[in-house]
């Protein structure tokens, strides 16, 4: 029985392996195509630009790279592209949560599985901000004036609808028993600079689309959707780094939320093709301006690969499922 | 004045003979660049990026701004030429630039594009240089309402322009409405009009329309009426340059006007784009001869020029300042930025002032190497119309072909581009305007969204386009050239009855 078990194994895997030659290693024989499915300018764009620049700058690859915004549907146009993309190796995406909620809110014919995980590169935190003008100094303070004007007062700003934000903002209104008026925009910058302009009352912009005004003295942060403090201590303003923070669920907000920044490639490659990137990836997370870029965006430098990364993914898919069905987003 | 010798600093970083030869190169691979339909600015800037990561930052983005400068004045030579917008603010361009091209003074609308676009860039570099502080601040007054005031103003300054056949203006202007919802609607996150076709879900590109609408649209007209192209006694020597700018001083009203829109819109940030048509439009109705527009003025070529341009070059100042990127070239560039280690945003000016005042200075110097450039190629691009058009209609087909395929990668627009081209036809045959129907799908998405962002923040009150000066002035101001033929009419009626 077990010689039996152990050669269909045998069989099985010789049937994945296209070629025996091609499993040892693999290498791009023509131009890669690196697909965001965001606008430019922001946070996924920046980062997959700056990924790009790396590579070519340390010529970590022989052939080159592009880098593509599909945009389009909250970004269904670039994964229905890559999902299209069956089998080739030549095209790799980034991915923002909308990898989950894109397809949970729309219904667009895509999934996850569609893709192959490559890696994950870090995750994105969220920081609830105010005008740098506003009375509130602590989320307590935030949260208790908002539950004193009475529902939808308050105006809180946010990329997209029915997406990472917005998903956010639902679980801090469940939570603390108050009530924002969302105004969704199209990126983060402009987020941010409503902010300023005081058209909004707060927002959870992503530490690098804010941190621009924050160190102008325009913007302050008041907490930070994650279970412990950010590791950064150097100073960003004169008086506070990063990590001076207080955790949201100090202050009350019992809300945490990680944004993904990963790798993905098209369904249906091999293993070689994917130890490619794995491997590429991994040699741009080593390098100085790699860690420069990490800290002065303050993200979490958490980083998988392969079947733990494809583990995290399902779980994140679920708790998507369970955020998203919690804030009546879906039907 | 503190900013001179901080200008004269950035002509000393600017001035070495390795940024001015980058300075050349940029300016010529824009030109290119905004030559080929499809192949915005924005997508160009984003190939050469990787280019320049090997350079100081500063010599960076002085290349990577030529590319935008030549762009921007590239834009116009196949909008005059063949009536086909090579990127989107040059659509309010072909209006006047090609009927003229027709008359044989295509090297006069060449060189009325040209001049205007570097007098346009200047405005809007001298008021970078003295007035950015002034001009964040102001930027920072426009929330939601304010967007769909300026939004507004653009509709309706536009709206009033074609006489005599309204209703096909609006049934124009409706069907681009109709085009622009197409697609993921920002506020609710929701699918619409795609009858389950995903391929849909991104909606209908703007510079796939316009190349149907007017490229493809124009050929099938051209083969429809035997293949006789106008145009051909264009001139071939440089004394056309002359001869414009011996004509040009008389639009100086126009100018100021049309700089001052641009500036406007760069800075809010409404994009060159809705500049150059609400400057179109403004000048039509300002202008002492405005009835003659669309006929081939070189006035209706001056207004969209001088405001596109002057957007264009003020759409970097939010950028810089804010971090908020006016145009989608600024926004590559603000990736730009973080790569080389700048930090966009308020303290930019404060702690890179040989970058700033290096790039400030550089807008000087490569809108000057700009004209130089695209004015003496004046001759050679009018002389591309004595070819005949059986051979030249082909390369255009491809080109735009390739165009559209470039704008997502997707063999779909492709065939969209052709279906816009036979719609362009057919609105022409009917006699039906195509430019509101452009300037609703580019703007109607944008429209709706920040109205109805500005119904949320106020609850569904529409007095939130009254509730301050700014937007009760410019809400104002919209509905005043809505309706400016009634009240001129009745201004005219008063004034009779006075007389009488």
């Amino acid at each position: 029985m077990r010689t039996l078990s152990r050669a269909v194994t045998l069989v099985v895997s010789l049937m994945l392996m296209p070629s025996g030659v091609s499993a040892q290693s693999w290498e791009p024989t023509k131009t890669v195509e690196f697909i965001v499915p965001a606008g430019t300018g922001g946070g996924a764009d920046q980062m997959a630009r700056f990924i790009d620049g790396l590579i070519k700058k340390h010529k970590l690859m022989k052939q080159p790279m592009v880098v593509v915004n599909k945009a389009g549907g909250a970004g269904a146009e670039g994964f229905l592209d890559v999902k299209g993309a069956k089998a080739d190796p030549h095209k790799i995406v980034i991915t923002l949560s909308n990898l989950f909620t894109t397809p949970l809110a729309t219904g667009i014919p895509f999934n996850w599985k569609d893709l192959t995980p490559v890696s994950m590169m870090a995750l994105d935190q969220f920081v609830l901000w105010v005008n740098a003008e506003s009375p509130y100094k602590s989320a307590k303070d935030y949260i208790e004036a908002v539950k004193k004007a009475g529902p939808n007062k308050f105006k809180m700003g946010g990329t997209g609808s029915r997406q990472e934000d917005q998903i956010i903002t639902v679980a801090i209104e469940k939570q603390m028993g108050v009530k924002f008026t969302y105004i969704p925009f199209k990126g983060g910058g402009e987020v941010a600079t409503q902010l300023v302009g005081k058209h909004l009352e707060s927002t959870v912009n992503n530490p690098i689309e804010a941190v621009a005004q924050w160190r102008a003295g325009q913007l302050r942060p008041l907490c930070v959707f994650d279970d412990e403090r950010m590791p950064y201590k150097e100073k960003v303003t004169a008086n506070m780094s990063w990590a001076d923070i207080p955790p949201c669920k100090q202050a009350g907000v019992d809300v945490d939320y990680l944004m993904l920044r990963g790798i993905f490639m098209a369904g249906g490659v091999t293993e070689a093709q994917r130890n490619y990137y794995v491997d590429l990836m991994g040699k741009v997370r080593a390098l100085p301006e790699w860690k420069e870029f990490m800290e002065k965006g303050a993200f979490n430098q958490t980083a998988l690969k392969g079947d733990d990364y494809r583990d995290w993914v399902r779980k994140e898919e679920a708790r998507h499922i369970q955020l998203m069905k919690e804030a009546g987003f879906l039907k | 004045m503190e900013e001179i010798s901080a200008l004269m600093h950035g002509f000393s970083v600017a001035l070495s003979p390795f940024n001015l030869m980058l300075m050349l190169i940029g300016v010529v691979l824009g030109v290119i660049i905004g030559v080929l339909p499809g192949l915005g600015g924005a997508n160009g800037v984003a190939i050469l990026l990787p280019l320049t990561f090997a350079m100081p930052p500063t010599s960076g983005i002085i290349m990577l701004s030529c590319i935008y400068w030549g762009a921007l004045f590239g834009g116009a030579i196949t909008s005059i030429l063949f009536n086909i917008p090579g990127e989107p603010w040059s659509v309010a361009t072909t209006f006047d630039g090609y009927p003229l091209a027709q008359k044989g003074r295509a090297g006069a609308a060449l060189t009325a594009a040209f001049t205007s676009s570097f007098i346009g860039a200047l405005v809007a570099v001298v008021m970078i240089t003295f007035l950015s502080p002034l001009i964040a601040r102001f930027a920072l007054q426009f929330g939601t309402p304010e967007f769909f005031s300026v939004y507004l103003l653009t509709f309706c300054a536009f709206v009033g322009m074609s006489k005599g056949k309204a209703m096909k203006t609006v049934a124009a202007m409706m069907i681009g409405f109709a085009l622009a919802a197409v697609g993921l609607d920002t506020v609710t996150g929701q699918l619409r009009l795609t009858f389950g076709f995903t391929e849909l879900l991104q909606g209908f590109d703007f510079l796939i329309a316009v190349i149907g609408l007017f490229g493809i649209g124009e050929i099938l007209q051209t083969l429809e009426e035997g293949l006789a192209f106008k145009g051909v006694s264009a001139k071939l020597n440089m004394s056309v340059v002359m001869e414009t700018w011996r004509e040009l001083p008389r639009y100086w009203m126009t100018s100021i006007r049309s700089s001052l829109v641009g500036c406007f819109m760069g800075i809010v940030p409404g994009g060159a784009t809705p500049a150059s048509f609400m400057s179109y439009g403004i000048a039509k109705r300002f202008s002492n001869n405005g009835e003659a527009f669309g006929s081939g003025q070189i006035e209706g070529v001056v207004a969209p020029e001088t405001a596109a341009h002057a957007a264009g070059t003020s759409a970097l100042l939010p950028m810089l300042t804010l971090g908020v990127p006016g145009s989608p070239t600024a926004a590559v560039l603000l990736g730009g930025l973080l790569i080389w280690g700048l930090q966009p945003g308020p303290l930019l000016f404060v702690e890179q002032k040989d970058f700033v005042w290096g790039l400030i200075a550089s807008m000087y110097l490569g809108n000057i190497a700009g004209l130089l450039v695209v004015l003496t190629m004046v001759p050679l691009f009018a002389a591309i119309l004595r070819i005949p058009f059986a051979i030249i209609a082909p390369v255009i087909l491809v080109i735009c072909a390739i165009g559209a395929y470039t704008v997502h990668n997707s063999m779909l627009d492709v065939y969209l581009m052709v279906f816009f081209g036979i719609m362009g036809y057919v609105f022409k045959k009917l006699d039906y305007p195509l430019a509101p129907l452009v300037l609703a799908l580019v703007l109607g998405d944008r429209a709706e969204a920040s109205f109805r962002q500005a119904m949320l923040v106020s609850q569904g009150e529409l007095g939130v386009f009254f509730s301050n000066g700014l937007v009760g002035s410019l809400t104002a101001l919209a509905l005043t050239l809505l309706f400016w033929p009634m009240l001129a009419a009745a201004w005219a009626g008063m004034r009779a009855g006075t007389l009488r």
